[in-house]
């Protein structure tokens, strides 16, 4: 038997799904912000630090990028309050999606640290800069310019990948997407407006981190 | 306090899980790599339309989450009389989602080809599809490997994604058996090593193939494609 398509009783449910899009784009903002953290930290270490550090943040990034995200979440979920840190269904998503991003934020901004001519740091470093400052100014800045489009692309998969959180019952469009089809019974009509939802953020937000690469890197080269 | 203790009998279970990922990552490889070629082969055809057809289903694909794809595979096509079981939902997202990455990686390979070669084989008479058969690929396939391993990769880790809609695979395999022993840092540490003995090396294959192929490479590909989760 078919039916046709009926919306009517799904937009009307459209507030607690823009709700979910705003806890959406908060577990994704909060993740991109630290792992971007992770991630620049990871960089520096990587390609700076001793061997031992290096081939930790190596091990790290490697872990984390053969292994799904799910199970990150799960690891995260279900182990932490064995050792005593019990978190929220919300926090543990946070902190997974974090030390997700973190492993490719490093990957990636690793790319760009090492595309610094050595040359640039020892110019720096004969000028008198101090290493702070060298890090900061002569490698990071360039480096995150060079990579700005693989980074931003990331987060825009940060962004569809936390739609699998409600995997441990943290609150999203998804999660709240599959509550609406118990409570309507019209799956097609709801996951066709969440996709749509879901499409029309990845849009914006394409556009807001190109905007914000504009902003941000405005100087000439 | 748990139902059962983590033994060789639970360690099997989700070992033995790990067939399911397997089938359906070949599943999503051979698939999605099929239609991948069909996709790209659209998205540089010589008719607007078709081009434009291509770009709209890659720019769905790309643009919304796996697991929503999943859902309207499976919960979703009742609405037009036919329920699939978790397989057909789950072997037919893999499908059209890998073809969509798929498409976009051979297309940046088959763009990176020099105009001259298209132009030499119109003046040979050579049509479309002879052109991008026997001139065009067989010069791009250094250019497409290594993102296709890369993105096989992806597609091993997506998998899990589909335990969410009930596929019975290493992800579904362990939050069942935490449910009963609660090891989960057994449980997850298996599954984590069954899912990086898979990907790992896929991911040296792709590193290698990249150095391979790098010398006498025209133009490198934009940035490399990568699917969450």
């Amino acid at each position: 038997m078919t039916t046709a398509l009926q919306f009517g009783p799904v937009l009307v449910h459209l507030d607690r799904l823009l709700w979910g899009l705003s806890q959406t784009i908060v577990y994704a903002a909060l993740s991109i912000v630290f792992g971007t953290i992770v991630g620049i930290f990871g960089a520096v270490g990587r390609s700076y630090g001793p061997r031992w550090l290096s081939r930790l943040i190596g091990l790290y990034v490697e872990l984390i990028r053969n292994t799904p995200l799910l199970i990150q979440l799960y690891i995260v979920f279900f182990s932490l309050p064995l050792i005593g840190m019990k978190f929220t269904p919300g926090t543990s998503a946070v902190i997974a999606l974090s030390i997700h991003l973190g492993a490719y934020a490093t990957e990636i901004l690793r790319a760009g640290v090492e595309s610094i001519p050595a040359g640039q740091v020892e110019a720096a470093k004969s000028l008198g800069l101090s290493p702070y400052r060298i890090v900061r100014h002569v490698v990071l800045a360039p480096a995150v310019r060079a990579v700005y489009p693989s980074l931003s692309a990331q987060f825009i998969l940060q962004l569809m990948g936390t739609s699998i959180v409600g995997a441990i019952a943290a609150e999203e469009l998804t999660a709240i997407a599959n509550n609406l089809v118990m409570q309507t019974f019209r799956s097609f009509e709801v996951y066709i407006v969440v996709a749509v939802i879901y499409f029309v953020a990845v849009q914006l937000a394409s556009l807001l981190f190109a905007g914000v690469g504009r902003f941000l890197f405005r100087w000439k080269q | 306090m748990s139902l059962r203790d983590f033994g060789p009998n639970e360690l099997m279970f989700i070992l033995l899980a790990a067939r399911w990922t397997i089938v359906l990552a070949l599943i999503a490889f051979i698939g999605g790599g099929v239609l991948g070629m069909v996709i790209a082969a659209l998205r540089v055809a010589p008719v607007g339309a078709l081009r434009w057809l291509a770009a709209v289903y890659i720019q769905f694909f790309m643009g919304t989450p796996l697991l929503i794809q999943l859902f309207m595979a499976y919960y979703g096509s009742s609405l037009l009389g036919y329920r699939p079981d978790v397989w057909t939902a789950a072997a037919l997202t893999f499908c059209l989602n890998g073809g969509a990455f798929f498409g976009e990686i051979f297309r940046g390979a088959i763009e990176a080809i020099p105009k001259g070669q298209w132009e030499a084989s119109t003046a040979l008479g050579f049509r479309f599809l002879r052109t991008l058969r026997l001139v065009i690929v067989p010069q791009a396939v250094r250019l497409m490997l290594p993102p296709a391993v890369g993105f096989m990769v992806q597609i091993v880790k997506s998998t899990s994604v589909a335990s969410l809609i009930g596929f019975t695979e290493v992800a579904r395999a362990s939050v069942q058996i935490n449910t009963v022993t609660f090891e989960p840092v057994l449980v997850f540490g298996t599954a984590s090593a069954i899912y990086f003995a898979l990907c790992w090396p896929l991911s040296l294959l792709s590193t290698r193939l990249e150095r391979r192929f790098a010398v006498g490479v025209a133009r490198k590909l934009e940035q490399p494609l990568v699917m969450s989760a």
